[in-house]
């Protein structure tokens, strides 16, 4: 385990700068007048400084003792039976965005959904989220969502707006319905009512990342133009080809919660399952890989063709030995466990597709690891349907088009075509939530309601449905989509009746109906067989591929960020304010270049200590100019690790206009990134995100990137950070299970040794804690690094989004960051993540230095931050070795008295102020004002909650014991893998105690030896190599 | 003859036994009667109409027959059904038709009796019960007159000893003159620098001491007792009427707000209560209030018309807008539910003696200190409540003596004046 783990590149070479800059937390002077020469000389001196001491207490005392301001207690006229002002309710419902759904249970706190939680009855995602799951309660309070319906602008009311269409409408021939996917059942209804008083009508699907090649490869191998139900945690080996199947690949939240299973590990369980990854561009599933392997874009082809041929006794013909080596391990692999591995790609080639079934099935993975009977319905697209559309729309045969959901103008690789279409369209109507490109250029916006005010359902998978209910009147005047398309095809009732009707008739009473509501999910067990597979298209594919040329320039991979989508997350701040987990990069879009290309290129050697110091250290990054398919961009350039020397990679979803919000906006004028979906191409008929034979081009010009790379740098004495992050490879562990438990012996020799360390490791004595203790545990194993606890974290705790400019002064505000490890060789370096949070240590270096004490101890072991003690010294972050304390900076959520607190921040920040954005606050945590520190709680607001719980009950606490909670921690909850445990550590049937109990041969402490006793463990991460044993 | 002993251990016996007999007794009547205000008294008084009929007499009236009587309480509407009972059906009627409250489940027998016996030895002598602040308030007032006691003393005193410096100064001097001493001219007294120095230290500790008691009195409410939309009396409604506080403030035992009613809550009552009959509320000023008057005001808000009883929309209804008296500061977090239900606090602790208190005031300053100062020194439920089960050595050491059994375990033994425990 003597591997080195390296955070930038700085610490990798031990460079100077870099160990100047884990010196000081803090390394900006304070906003004050320098006092070098004498107080006297500066502008506000000692006598200045006392007159306006003086002033202040008397204004205070004066302002103070004028009347106390009235304060009203308006109750209810008549309070609602279920509803208890100053307690929360939960209602299940469901997220949904364009295709992807996640049913959830939406905290409502009087009368205002503030937090979103995964639903735990859920057979899909148990409970799981993600980052854009959690983020999506704060776009209910987007003040970018429109307000009214509106004829060219013009707000007029809804009748107004019935009657407008009811005339346009009559007569017009070929409308067409088009919608991002829907998958569900009621609405899909409507549809059809609406499309039999339209007999020329039409409903196209259009997804903005398409998945029409899988779809179609399905319905060539198996007669159904669908997605299956993979089981990733019925897999033994996975093989994945470019599919981010954990970060944003269909339904990442389940596949999460699937693929974790098989990943953890106990005392007594050291099987787990081989994942091999093959990729050009480092993604957050690669980065989780075993075994990882690059390869060019346009190489993707040959590389499924080897593997076909391997997995079939052929030869492989590859050039790349690197390359050829993982396909021949991946494919001996896959062979040693037929039945139980899974092939996944995610190319939309339909060919690729073709090959990797023949592949699955070659390794029966049909029937076991793919479950035809239940397919997964979160994509439906089909390219070619659109592509007819906007030529049907040029040609001007479409009468009028309806859009929900899809925004073509954005999101289509050629915006122009669809704009020119749209132009000769007579009618168009639009019910985009926002003002997004699309509706636009529409007559007539009817927005529809936020989820978190709609009705409906959804079918995430056959057989397995979701209901949605409203949480929240609707703030604005909106209507829901179907109830549009129910109106106009005369329909007498509205969706929200449509919808119970259309339940009741299937599950038989109102009783029934409000259960599935309760329960907010339902599986109708479906006997579905599986399908067949046809093979008679593979040898087609295969030559297909074959034909392909490989192209031998610099190559562009468009790809999809966890947090921004295909664009969706681009107004959310808290989720541009998030990391990127590969990056770490916040609210920007750049061009993602290998450490080989960067020499080349950017004339940047990463092994010349000056040239990667003053990378890394300056925000400013060169801007380099990318020509692709015709069109030229400009972005700025970082250096990725894992990145293929030939490839660089672009995430889709930026550059939005400005009317989607003002997040998506870097200033008034300019957005944040550039879009470039119109780099991508459209190759036998469906959309291609590899771009062959681009130019790149350095420019003379600079633009900053917010990178949280180098923030909170820490020391460490032995300089390979094992004493913070451990990583072992499953080999080594079968070899020597106790190999991480003689390397803390190794540590803590010098202060008396595993054993007596707690007692002689210092000049403290312990302290007793009867009662309750918090404890908890996490598992480097299952965390994937996605990024959900850190928005839930965000949301659960008031913490601020301060903004790009913030950001690049170093004044983030997570209290939770993900950080980033890297480990081995620098062009394709194996990639570790590790959710660090504050410690709660019960030795805390950062409590004996605060000269207020507004940072101590509690008897349960929480490390208490009060708020209104802190005279801001930051002696506490100075001190803390974690470096997870944050300093506010500014007064970032308005929480002051005096406004002029706020004065230089940016338009981010200002947003977040908003009475409308505030809705989102959490009342049961204080919201922090300039001047104080603050960090991570352990979510005592629901510690005190899950408590008082027991105690109206009379009986003990439940921390999991039997897996029955009084209380999740906001991280613990979000996670989709089941990372992170919490609980009492008193109680030693507690599920954290269970945790560290069966986990003994892996768990550690981060910095253990500084005998800070933290109260946060951390299980090893175990890499499933075999070949790297090293023996004695 | 009897020894003194055997006499001794006689008288102490029956005096035992007497007095375990009368607290028993006392107990259930206790009981019947925190019964009956947990239950009955927010619709019916003993010796008055309300929503419901006077209680006084109600075995009689049904013949004594307890029951019956028992199975109507219980569920009025399906004694009813099943009986067909003409009284009750008279009744029902006479109480424009709205059910009593179903209690099946929520009282069993034993304790309907207990209400039963303890309308049956009612008195109308018996005077409200004085809460805890009373005693509070009376130790108080002691405190402010010694304080005044001691102020005079002192004042009186420092008379007599500026009296006795003047004449110890002035034979100081009549002697130095016989002994022929030259003596310097006798400075004034407020020319004196001892004086003024005396005097200079005693204003700038005295002002000091206001100034931080002012300092730290700012945002301090005790006593704010603003004037509301409606009089409001909750002497009349919890005093006189002892209708328990969770019937209007049942969020207490919910959640952190105690909550005031909504205008339905009202309603309820005063939709039969039209008129106040009872005795004459003064306010604070010495105005006399007219009851019947405010609860016009609050059909106001209800959009209520007495004469059309059975059209009342109650979906019409506008909040009132009370003016919000017990303001915690927003960095605070306190939880009503803690203390009601899991501290078995009574509301009388932080609130006063609110059956007494017409329109409400503030009763304690909500000071963190006297937050504080309650944790320190009230004890939690440690045996009663199953969530200190937990805290295992505690109860070892109250079994062995190490703690002390009479102190308990407190609020702040458990970590209750931490800061992360009303502060996050």
């Amino acid at each position: 385990m003597e591997k080195k783990h390296w955070q930038s590149f700085g610490e990798l070479n031990n460079s100077e700068a870099f160990q100047q800059s884990a010196k000081d937390e803090f390394r900006e002077e304070l906003p004050f007048e320098a006092a070098d020469n004498g107080f006297l000389e500066t502008k506000a001196p000692r006598r200045d400084f006392l007159k306006y001491l003086g002033f202040s207490t008397a204004a205070a005392a004066v302002a103070a003792s004028c009347e106390v301001p009235v304060k009203k207690a308006i109750p209810f006229a008549n309070r609602p039976e279920d509803i208890v002002p100053g307690v929360s309710n939960y209602y299940a419902t469901t997220y949904v965005q364009d295709g992807d759904a996640v049913s959830i249970v939406a905290k409502v706190r009087d009368g205002r959904p503030i937090k979103i939680e995964g639903n735990e009855m859920s057979s899909i995602t148990k409970g799981g989220t993600s980052a854009r799951v959690q983020a999506s309660v704060l776009d209910l309070y987007d003040g970018a969502r429109l307000r009214f319906p509106a004829i060219d602008g013009k707000e007029v009311t809804f009748e107004a707006m019935d009657q407008a269409i009811a005339t346009v409408m009559s007569g017009v021939s070929n409308p067409v319905l088009l919608t991002s996917t829907v998958n569900s059942p009621s609405s899909l209804a409507v549809i059809q009512q609406f499309l039999a008083k339209y007999p020329t009508g039409k409903h196209v699907t259009y997804d903005a990342v398409s998945y029409s090649g899988i779809l179609l490869a399905n319905e060539a191998n198996y007669g159904k133009k669908a997605i299956p139900n993979y089981k990733f945690d019925n897999a033994k080996v996975i093989v994945s080809l470019g599919a981010d199947f954990l970060g944003t690949w269909i339904s990442p939240v389940e596949f999460a919660k699937q693929y974790s299973k098989g990943k953890k590990l106990s005392d007594t369980n050291l099987e787990m399952s081989k994942h091999y990854h093959f990729e050009s561009v480092a993604s957050l599933t690669g980065s989780n890989a075993d075994e990882r392997f690059l390869h060019r874009p346009s190489e993707i082809g040959a590389v499924a063709n080897a593997l076909l041929a391997a997995v079939n006794g052929g030869s492989i013909n590859i050039s790349d030995s690197k390359l050829k080596a993982g396909i021949e391990k991946a494919a001996k692999a896959l062979l040693a466990n037929k039945g139980q591995s899974l092939v996944v790609a995610g190319s939309n080639d339909v060919n690729v597709q073709i090959v990797v079934n023949a592949i699955n099935e070659a390794v029966q993975s049909n029937g076991k690891t793919i479950d035809w009977s239940v397919s997964n319905t979160v994509r439906a697209g089909i390219d070619a349907e659109f592509a007819a559309l906007v030529d049907a729309m040029n040609a001007g045969t479409v009468g009028a088009l309806m859009i929900y959901g899809a925004n073509p103008v954005y999101s289509w690789v050629d915006a122009s075509k669809v704009k020119s279409g749209l132009d000769k369209v007579k009618v168009k109507i639009s019910f985009s939530e926002k003002a997004d490109e699309t509706t636009q250029l529409c007559k007539y916006v009817i927005p529809s309601h936020h989820y978190l005010e709609s009705w409906g359902d959804a079918e995430i998978k056959t057989g397995h449905y979701s209901f949605i209910q409203p949480t929240i009147n609707p703030l604005f005047k909106t209507r829901q989509w179907q109830d549009n398309l129910l109106k106009w095809s005369g329909a007498s009732v509205d969706y929200a009746v449509f919808v119970k009707q259309f339940w009741i008739a299937k599950v038989g009473s109102e009783n029934a109906w409000d259960k599935l509501l309760q329960d907010g999910v339902n599986v109708v067990a479906e006997a579905n067989a599986g399908a067949a597979f046809n093979s008679s298209s593979v040898a087609g594919a295969v030559a297909k591929i074959t034909a392909y040329k490989v192209s031998t320039g610099t190559e562009l991979q468009l790809y999809q960020k966890v947090a921004i989508g295909a664009g969706q997350g681009a107004s959310n701040p808290w989720l541009q304010e998030m990391p990127d987990p590969i990056t770490r990069a916040t609210w920007d879009n750049y061009l993602i270049v290998s450490p080989a290309m960067a020499k080349t290129l950017l004339g940047i050697d990463l092994s010349n200590n000056g040239q990667a110091d003053s990378y890394e250290v300056n925000p400013p990054k060169k801007v380099v100019s990318i020509k692709a398919n015709g069109k030229t961009i400009q972005l700025p350039a970082l250096i990725i690790p894992g990145t293929h020397p030939s490839t660089v990679g672009i995430a889709v979803g930026y550059g939005r206009d400005a009317k989607v919000g003002r997040a998506a906006m870097e200033d008034e004028t300019k957005s944040v990134g550039v879009n470039v979906f119109p780099l991508a191409g459209i190759v036998d008929g469906t959309v291609s995100y590899n771009v062959s034979d681009i130019t790149l081009t350095a420019t003379t010009e600079k633009h900053p990137v917010a990178l949280t790379q180098t923030h909170n740098i820490y020391d460490t004495p032995q300089g390979n950070r094992t004493e913070v992050m451990k990583e072992l490879t499953l080999a080594e562990l079968k070899h020597n299970p106790k190999e991480v438990l003689e390397e803390r012996e190794k540590e803590l020799a010098p202060y008396g040794g595993l054993a007596n360390f707690k007692e002689d490791g210092s000049i403290y004595k312990p302290i007793d804690k009867p009662g309750i203790k918090w404890g908890m545990s996490i598992d480097l194993n299952a965390c994937n690094g996605c990024g959900a606890c850190v928005v839930a974290c965000s949301a659960e705790n008031n913490v601020s989004v301060v903004g790009k400019s913030e950001v690049l002064r170093f004044h983030d505000m997570a209290w939770l960051r993900i950080d980033r490890y890297y480990s081995g060789d620098v062009e394709n370096p194996k990639v570790v993540f590790q959710p660090l949070m504050c410690q709660h240590c019960d030795n805390a270096p950062c409590e004996n230095v605060c000269p207020v004490a507004a940072t101590n101890h509690s008897s349960e072991g929480l490390n208490q931050m009060t708020y209104n003690r802190c005279i801001g010294t930051r002696y506490c972050a100075n001190n803390c070795p974690y470096k997870v304390r944050r300093f506010n900076w500014a007064d970032y959520t308005g929480a002051d008295s005096f406004a002029n607190n706020q004065g230089e921040l940016n338009d981010t920040i200002h947003y977040m102020n908003e009475d409308l954005t505030r809705m989102v606050l959490n009342p049961d945590v204080t919201v922090r004002s300039r001047g104080v520190i603050e960090k991570c709680s352990f979510c005592v607001q629901r510690l005190q909650e899950g408590k008082l719980k027991a105690k109206k009950e009379s009986r003990p606490l439940k921390t999991g014991e039997n897996n029955e909670w009084d209380l999740k921690v906001a991280c613990q909850q979000s996670c989709p893998a089941e990372a992170i445990v919490f609980g009492n550590v008193n109680d030693k049937n507690s599920a954290v105690s269970m945790h560290r109990g069966t986990n003994n041969n892996r768990l550690f402490y981060s910095l253990e030896q500084l005998h800070v006793l933290p109260n946060v463990s951390y299980m090893a991460k175990v890499r499933n190599i075999e070949s790297e044993v090293h023996e004695g | 003859m009897m020894s003194h002993r055997s006499i001794a251990k006689t008288i102490l016996l029956s005096t035992l036994i007497f007095l375990g007999v009368s607290y028993s007794n006392q107990s259930a009547a206790q009981d019947g009667k925190a019964l009956y205000t947990a239950n009955c008294a927010s619709c019916h008084k003993i010796d008055q109409k309300l929503t419901g009929p006077a209680l006084m007499g109600v075995e009689e009236r049904w013949g004594g027959d307890r029951k019956k009587l028992r199975a109507w309480i219980k569920n009025t509407q399906a004694y009813m059904k099943a009986t067909n009972d003409p009284y009750a059906i008279a009744l029902y009627n006479e109480y424009g038709k709205s059910a009593m409250n179903v209690f099946e489940g929520v009282i069993d027998d034993k304790q309907i009796d207990l209400v039963l016996d303890y309308i049956k030895n009612w008195k109308p002598t018996a005077a409200p019960a004085a809460g805890g602040g009373a005693a509070g308030e009376a130790s108080k007032a002691g405190d402010s007159d010694s304080t005044l006691l001691y102020g005079v003393l002192t004042l009186v005193l420092a008379i007599v000893a500026l009296a006795l410096l003047q004449i110890n100064s002035n034979l100081k001097k009549l002697s130095d003159e016989k002994s022929g001493i030259d003596s310097p001219e006798p400075v004034a007294f407020w020319k004196n620098k001892t004086y003024i120095a005396i005097v200079i230290i005693i204003l700038f500790v005295t002002g000091g001491y206001l100034t931080t008691k002012g300092a730290i009195d700012l945002g301090r409410n005790k006593d704010y007792q603003p004037i509301q939309p409606i009089y409001y009396s909750h002497k009349v409604h919890a005093g006189i009427n002892q209708i328990n506080c969770l019937y209007c403030h049942g969020g207490a035992e919910q959640g952190k707000h105690a909550n005031i009613p909504s205008v339905n809550v009202c309603m309820n009552c005063h939709k039969a209560i039209q008129e106040y009959k009872g005795e004459k509320i003064v306010d604070e000023e010495g105005n006399e209030i007219n009851g019947t008057g405010e609860i016009k005001k609050l059909y106001e808000y209800a959009g209520f018309n007495p004469d059309k009883a059975n059209e009342w929309d109650a979906s019409k209804a506008k909040p009132i807008e009370w003016v919000k008296i017990h303001n915690l500061p927003d960095h605070v977090y306190f939880n009503h539910s803690q203390h009601v239900k899991a501290g078995k606090v009574q509301c009388q602790t932080c609130h006063g003696e609110i059956t007494k208190m017409g329109e409400v005031k503030q009763f304690t300053d909500l000071s963190m200190g006297w937050c504080v100062n309650c944790h320190r020194e009230t004890k939690v439920q440690f045996k009663e409540n199953g969530f200190y089960s937990i805290y295992e050595k505690f109860h070892n050491e109250l079994k062995n003596g190490k703690l002390d059994s009479t102190k308990g375990i407190t609020v702040e033994k458990i970590g209750g004046t931490e800061c992360q425990k009303c502060h996050y």
